[in-house]
């Protein structure tokens, strides 16, 4: 009896801290364990992190039922996805102590109007890297990506991602991104299977690693992780096509039936001091939405090419594409891929 | 009364069994259930199954995934193959030593690999194939080669990779096979005129028929599925089924499109274990 009255005990007193603990959902090795620390110290909410690795898996994850995750952190073209299926709960952003530190080109943002449902996170463009030791010519432009010069030859790494391949093919061959036109997709895949004598390997595992080793020339990459690349091979360097670059947002979002609503505010919140911004964005090598942050950023990462854009760069955020565009899009990347 | 004690046996061993059937029917049944049920489904939002029920990624699997499946079964088959024709020889070769501990001692070191996680020795190819991997190092110091060779990312490296990763499941089934083989029959064929090939191909392939069949079911059933290997080794040309299927359950996948190739991947295999054990029954 005494056994099982501790027994009772231990799982009260266990729910009761549960009650007082921040459940964290996050992409993978995207949360910088110092700002959590931190956040700790400040407020006394603890914080329990889980991770997930595609906007797909958090999205089953929340659609299973009551996972107890507090904050979630959605790419800015699911923001609607998970506001049609019921999956978000407002936090009314504008209505908080620090809104006003939102860098204001990322206030009101297309897929989350009036920042009912989100705050900015982190955000970042999705290109390509080229070793320039290799070639010295114009990079910014994906005619060296889809028509590469004799020397990238068995050298080209790409995404083993449909999601962020076809833009750049669509983008290339001058059709709009959500395009529900055949057509356009006949002409991507053309471009692609071209495209193919040169590519060595379709991954989005391990690019880092092939990049250093010299296994590919000129890989598709994400703008941060570029920076870790050109660390150890300095003759790297991030294309900025002129034709347009893909450009992602991950946001902070409250997910439904979040059981420490109040704690997860906080967090929100507490984010959008630029200090603790910077924080994060030193720990992930990409860009945050707060203005002032900087001063508080790594020296490399303020005057960094790859963090911030040249002048004029044609930096586009897709819009949540219609299932068509998906359809279409599968379609063309298995026949490539068979 | 014994009809009695059997019932109680019976009884008993159905409540002994009741723990391992709810297990298999919970983690197995319900979720292959789950499977089917998904693979006549549409995709929805975020590539999850909704309805209405439609037949079309059974068709788009046959239509459009059949270089896939014959890729897979080609990759599969000819690492099943090789694997038997290294590790035939090994084993048989481990069997006859004399001293138990060396046979031990072989043993072990073929078991060795299984003491690293799959992952992290599949990661180990990955360098050691490399354009600046230590295998390329070497044959440029030796003067063998005068650039580097492309190893790693070819089919080459694909199949070396499976065959690694596979052939102990070969020896073993066949060493069992090879250590219970009557010696004095190796010693009778001979007396009988027969010379080494006759005696390999007219006593000891027979008799070591059911290790061979069994390593080389133990080797193909878990090649067809590998996704690993050809996701870190392969190349553009260099994707199985294993890599469909699980593209289709992760990113913006299509799960029901997933649910259907497993089930079909699930039949074939199914229909390679009938003909295992109807080759089986009849050798009986």
């Amino acid at each position: 009896m005494k056994v099982a009255l501790s027994l009772f005990t231990a799982l009260l007193l266990s729910a009761a801290l549960a009650q007082g603990e921040l459940r964290l959902y996050n992409w993978t090795g995207y949360t910088s364990q110092e700002l959590l620390q931190k956040f700790e110290a400040e407020t006394g909410i603890r914080v329990s992190l889980d991770t997930y690795d595609s906007n797909e898996t958090l999205l089953a994850k929340l659609k299973s039922g009551a996972t107890g995750y507090d904050i979630v952190v959605p790419s800015h073209n699911f923001v609607q996805i998970f506001v049609s299926e019921g999956l978000l709960e407002p936090i009314h952003a504008s209505e908080m102590a620090n809104y006003s530190n939102i860098d204001e080109r990322w206030r009101n943002p297309d897929w989350d109007p009036g920042n009912v449902y989100t705050v900015p996170w982190q955000w970042g463009t999705t290109s390509f890297a080229v070793d320039t030791a290799l070639y010295d010519g114009d990079i910014d432009t994906y005619e060296v990506l889809f028509n590469p010069p004799e020397v990238f030859r068995g050298r080209i790494g790409m995404f083993d991602s449909w999601d962020e391949v076809l833009p750049m093919a669509l983008r290339y061959t001058g059709s709009e991104i959500c395009t529900t036109d055949p057509e356009a997709f006949r002409r991507a895949l053309e471009v692609l299977e071209a495209q193919e004598p040169y590519v060595k390997v379709y991954t989005s595992e391990g690019i880092l690693e092939n990049m250093i080793a010299g296994e590919t020339a000129m890989n598709t990459y994400w703008n941060g992780a570029t920076m870790r690349v050109r660390a150890e091979r300095p003759t790297v360097r991030y294309a900025y096509p002129v034709e347009g670059v893909s450009g992602w947002m991950d946001n902070l979002a409250l997910a439904r039936g979040a059981p420490n609503k109040e704690a997860a505010l906080t967090f929100i919140n507490w984010f959008l001091e630029p200090e603790n911004a910077a924080l994060q964005s030193n720990f992930a090598r990409y860009a945050n939405a707060v203005s002032g942050a900087e001063a508080f950023m790594d020296e490399p990462l303020r005057t960094a090419p790859e963090i911030v854009p040249p002048e004029g760069a044609n930096i586009i955020f897709s819009p949540t594409c219609p299932e068509e565009y998906i359809r279409l899009a599968d379609r063309v990347w298995t026949r490539l891929k068979q | 009364m014994a009809g009695r004690v059997q019932r109680t046996g019976t009884g008993a061993s159905v409540l002994l069994a009741l723990p391992g059937l709810f297990w298999l029917v919970t983690f197995f049944l319900l979720p292959l259930l789950f499977v089917l049920y998904a693979s006549f489904q549409t995709r929805g939002a975020g590539g999850l199954p909704v309805p209405p029920t439609t037949l079309e990624h059974y068709e788009r699997t046959f239509d459009v995934f059949w270089p896939v499946i014959w890729r897979t079964l080609y990759f599969s088959g000819l690492t099943t193959l090789v694997c038997l024709l290294l590790g035939f020889p090994v084993a048989f070769f481990i069997s006859t030593r004399k001293s138990a501990r060396a046979r031990q001692l072989l043993l072990f070191l073929i078991l060795l690999p299984f003491w690293t996680n799959f992952l992290v020795r599949t990661y180990a190819l990955q360098t050691i194939l490399g354009r600046e991997g230590p295998l390329n190092a070497l044959l440029l110091n030796l003067g063998v080669i005068q650039a580097p060779l492309t190893m790693l990312n070819t089919p080459f490296a694909v199949m070396l990779g499976l065959v690694y990763g596979f052939v102990p499941f070969m020896v073993l089934p066949v060493y069992a096979s090879v250590e219970r083989l009557d010696k004095r029959l190796l010693e009778a064929s001979s007396d009988l005129g027969a010379n080494d090939w006759h005696t390999f191909w007219r006593v000891v392939l027979p008799l070591t028929l059911p290790g061979i069949v069994a390593g080389s079911m133990l080797v193909f059933i878990p090649a067809i599925g590998a996704f690993v290997t050809p996701d870190l080794l392969g190349g553009t040309r260099g994707l199985m089924i294993g890599n469909l299927i699980q593209s289709q359950f992760r990113g913006r996948g299509n799960i029901p499109l997933g649910s259907a190739i497993s089930v079909v991947l699930m039949v074939v295999v199914l229909l390679g274990l009938l003909v295992y054990t109807r080759f089986g029954e009849r050798r009986d």
